[in-house]
């Protein structure tokens, strides 16, 4: 692990909840739901992380804030791997969107929207992209039988 | 007229029919079996890893082109014999509801794989379990992938399937 | 058929009014020759040109992810391995090794060396049908059989260590599910000439084709910064111009160790995603005799209780191997609470895994990041331009697999 990179990620994002970890060679940050944006944007034009990876979420029923938000970064200057991690409560699961800034957040928010019902504010697409139309929840909650079928088709016999 | 559907009548209530009309019309069926068995257009629906072993079957050594299944026609109303390699979901069921709408009589199905016999170990919200939910089968060939004697054991069953089917081409009877 | 029969559309096109008065709207797939079977192209023409596109995946989403929270950390290995099915056992690795990072496992060097091995060969395996299945699509009969014939004989030689052609199930947690029956490596360095021979014929047929150079050259193209910004990873970034490879940036596995090149492209387009997966093929065919020749001795199964299962004269010779076998199998092995993100380099791109856990033997979240996903995503800014004709291979060489895109 970089340190140069980690001081740099410490002091630019400086996020209000304390230091970045450090998880399996991947920088940790656990960022508020409004500081999310501004630090996708400092990690894109000034810290080079060019290369975004993924965005999704888990789901933790027994929490209050029930849905934590993931998205990694990747930086093909300095070889480094970041998370942004934050959470945001069932009832107002919304999150600032990344399409800004990265292209290929766009089909990623939509199937992190699909499967959990996380909103992404700004992303003007957000169709269900794994799933169909007509499909009624968020099968990856917790609380989503596995087994429950959808068909678009009806069965014979 | 489907081969499927025309009942085999046992032999008092078919009436005057005699004996040389039905020699004539067992050794039609015979002759056009043989035919239609043997020059099977397949309708590669493909959808997962079962298409890699789709590919092999096709090739050498395990070549299809042997017993004339190797054309594939990539429009439904050219193709006699649905392959359904891989898993089919629902977002996918219906399209290929249409495909096999779209496709003439005679036509055969044949379930390339576990997830298209049963849905495999996906038995979740998102995959459909088994095709004979939503379409009639005709041969079915487990495995994850079946190895390509499989595909190959399932495709002469189907030639034996249709070499002693009736074959009605020109009337309901004959 | 008597009543009609209603289909359900399951997309809705973000088309709203067409652009031009002139324009038509074609459907092409989801079942169709070239669309690899699961992947609806949408597109808007203005006679053979391409005026926009709206592609559309998710018909080969089969629930990994869900399946994930049901089943043990062991029992995932066959739903990993069909996620990019023509290399399966890429898959099958990456997930050991981040659930063996969550676990603070370390494998053995034997093991760590067949890893690299075979997950060489996965590339190698991967990068001839995709290579294969975009020749034939461009009319290219014969270098599809010759490369398909050399693949069935690496899907016997796979079988004869594996027991399967197409998925192994191969990966363990802490190693491997066996080690190498006598004469593998003998038999490997044949398949290597007979390789080389074939992918000889290729190239001599293809090369310096003037028909694939028309077809190829210039078509489908794509910036480095495009290509950074929709998140390509792996040959399609390569072919750009970026030398951007995990196995070299971030080494995992014996890649530290191994002498091989990066090859990277020029111009971004179809012509350079087909060098760059032939170069690849090369350079792993290198690798793999290097390999071959620093394998060491020793187990493939790392000594660790809480993953490897016992040998089975323990099992039903001695009450601890009885009690640890049955609670590996019933409740899976416990792996500590934590999270991790594991990147491997698949032939595709950048694979990685996110697994969540809370301290059980089933995973709490499993997440891929998968490459094929992110690289349909940049397939509009690759076909918006060109031509109807050129969907078709621009589609081929971005190599979507759908087990990997839709998971």
């Amino acid at each position: 692990m970089e340190p140069a990179v980690y001081e740099l990620l410490y002091r630019r994002i400086a996020p209000a909840s304390g230091a970045p970890a450090v998880s399996h060679g991947t920088i940790v940050l656990q960022l508020a739901a409004d500081e999310l944006l501004p630090a996708a944007r400092c990690l894109k034009a000034e810290l080079g992380f060019d290369l975004f990876l993924d965005v999704t979420a888990v789901d933790w029923p027994a929490d209050a804030l029930r849905f934590e938000v993931v998205h990694h970064f990747y930086s093909t200057h300095h070889k480094v791997r970041v998370r942004l991690k934050t959470r945001v409560a069932e009832a107002d699961p919304v999150v600032d969107s990344l399409v800004g800034l990265y292209g290929s957040a766009a089909f990623m928010e939509r199937e992190c929207h699909e499967m959990y019902g996380i909103a992404f504010r700004g992303n003007p697409d957000l169709r269900p992209i794994l799933l169909y139309e007509g499909f009624v929840g968020h099968p990856l909650r917790k609380d989503y039988p596995k087994e429950r079928e959808q068909p678009l088709v009806p069965y014979r016999e | 007229m489907d081969a499927r559907t025309v009942p085999i009548l046992p032999a008092e209530s078919r009436g005057r029919k005699d004996a040389a009309f039905e020699y004539l019309t067992t050794r039609k069926d015979e002759l056009v079996g043989w035919a239609r068995k043997f020059s099977l257009f397949p309708y590669p629906f493909v959808t997962a890893c079962c298409a890699m072993e789709f590919m092999a079957v096709s090739a050498s050594p395990y070549d299809t082109d042997r017993f004339g299944a190797a054309l594939p026609r990539f429009s439904p109303r050219q193709a006699d014999l649905l392959m359904v390699v891989g898993t089919v979901t629902h977002k996918q069921a219906p399209v290929l509801l249409k495909v096999y709408e779209q496709m003439c009589e005679p036509k055969w199905v044949m379930a390339f794989g576990v997830c298209a016999t049963s849905g495999g170990f996906y038995q979740n919200y998102a995959a459909v379990r088994g095709i004979d939910r939503i379409i009639p089968v005709d041969v079915y060939i487990p495995g994850c992938p079946p190895r390509p004697e499989m595909v190959i054991d399932g495709i002469m069953q189907l030639q034996e399937k249709i070499a002693r089917s009736r074959h009605p081409i020109l009337t309901k009877d004959f | 058929m008597s009543d009609a029969v209603t289909f359900p559309n399951p997309v809705r096109s973000i088309f709203g009014a067409p652009l031009r008065d002139d324009s038509v709207i074609v459907n092409i797939g989801p079942s169709h020759p070239a669309t690899h079977g699961t992947v609806q192209i949408i597109a808007e023409l203005d006679g053979e040109r391409v005026l926009r596109t709206d592609v559309h995946c998710g018909y080969l989403h089969r629930g990994f992810e869900k399946e994930c929270e049901d089943h043990t950390w062991h029992n995932l290995i066959p739903y990993v391995d069909r996620l990019n099915y023509v290399s399966a056992l890429v898959n099958d690795f990456a997930y050991c090794d981040a659930v063996e990072r969550l676990m603070g496992i370390e494998i053995t060097p034997r093991c760590r060396y067949l890893r690299t091995l075979l997950s060489e060969y996965s590339r190698l395996v991967d990068h001839l049908t995709c290579v294969a299945a975009s020749l034939m699509e461009l009319g290219a009969m014969t270098a599809f059989l010759y490369l398909v014939m050399v693949r069935d004989y690496m899907y016997e030689h796979i079988a004869a260590l594996t027991g399967a052609r197409v998925t192994y199930s191969y990966g363990r947690i802490g190693g491997l599910a066996r080690d190498l029956p006598p004469g593998w490596l003998v038999r490997l360095e044949q398949i290597f000439v007979q390789y080389e021979e074939f992918v000889a014929r290729v190239h001599a047929l293809v090369d310096r084709n003037r028909i694939f150079i028309d077809r190829m050259r210039g078509v489908g193209t794509i910036s480095t910064a495009d290509a950074l910004d929709l998140g390509c990873t792996g040959p399609i970034l390569r072919s750009t111009g970026l030398a951007h490879d995990l196995r070299k940036d971030t080494p995992y596995l014996a890649y530290a160790e191994l002498d091989f090149e990066v090859p990277v492209g020029i111009a971004g387009d179809n012509y350079d995603r087909y060098y760059v997966r032939m170069r690849e093929m090369d350079e792993s065919v290198h690798m793999m005799r290097q390999l071959a020749r620093m394998l060491p001795d020793g187990p493939v199964n790392v000594d660790d209780r809480r993953c490897t299962f016992p040998d089975k004269h323990l099992v039903y010779g001695e009450i601890e191997s009885l009690i640890n076998h049955f609670k590996l199998v019933m409740d899976g092995p416990v792996v500590p609470a934590g999270e991790v993100y594991c990147a491997h380099e698949a032939p595709n791109g950048e694979l990685g895994f996110y697994l969540v856990s809370t301290g059980a033997g089933t995973p709490w979240k499993v997440h891929v990041r998968s490459p094929s996903f992110a690289h349909i995503g940049a397939t509009s800014r690759m076909l918006d331009g060109g031509q109807l004709a050129d969907i078709v291979p621009t589609f081929g060489s971005i190599n979507m697999i759908g087990g990997e895109c839709d998971r």
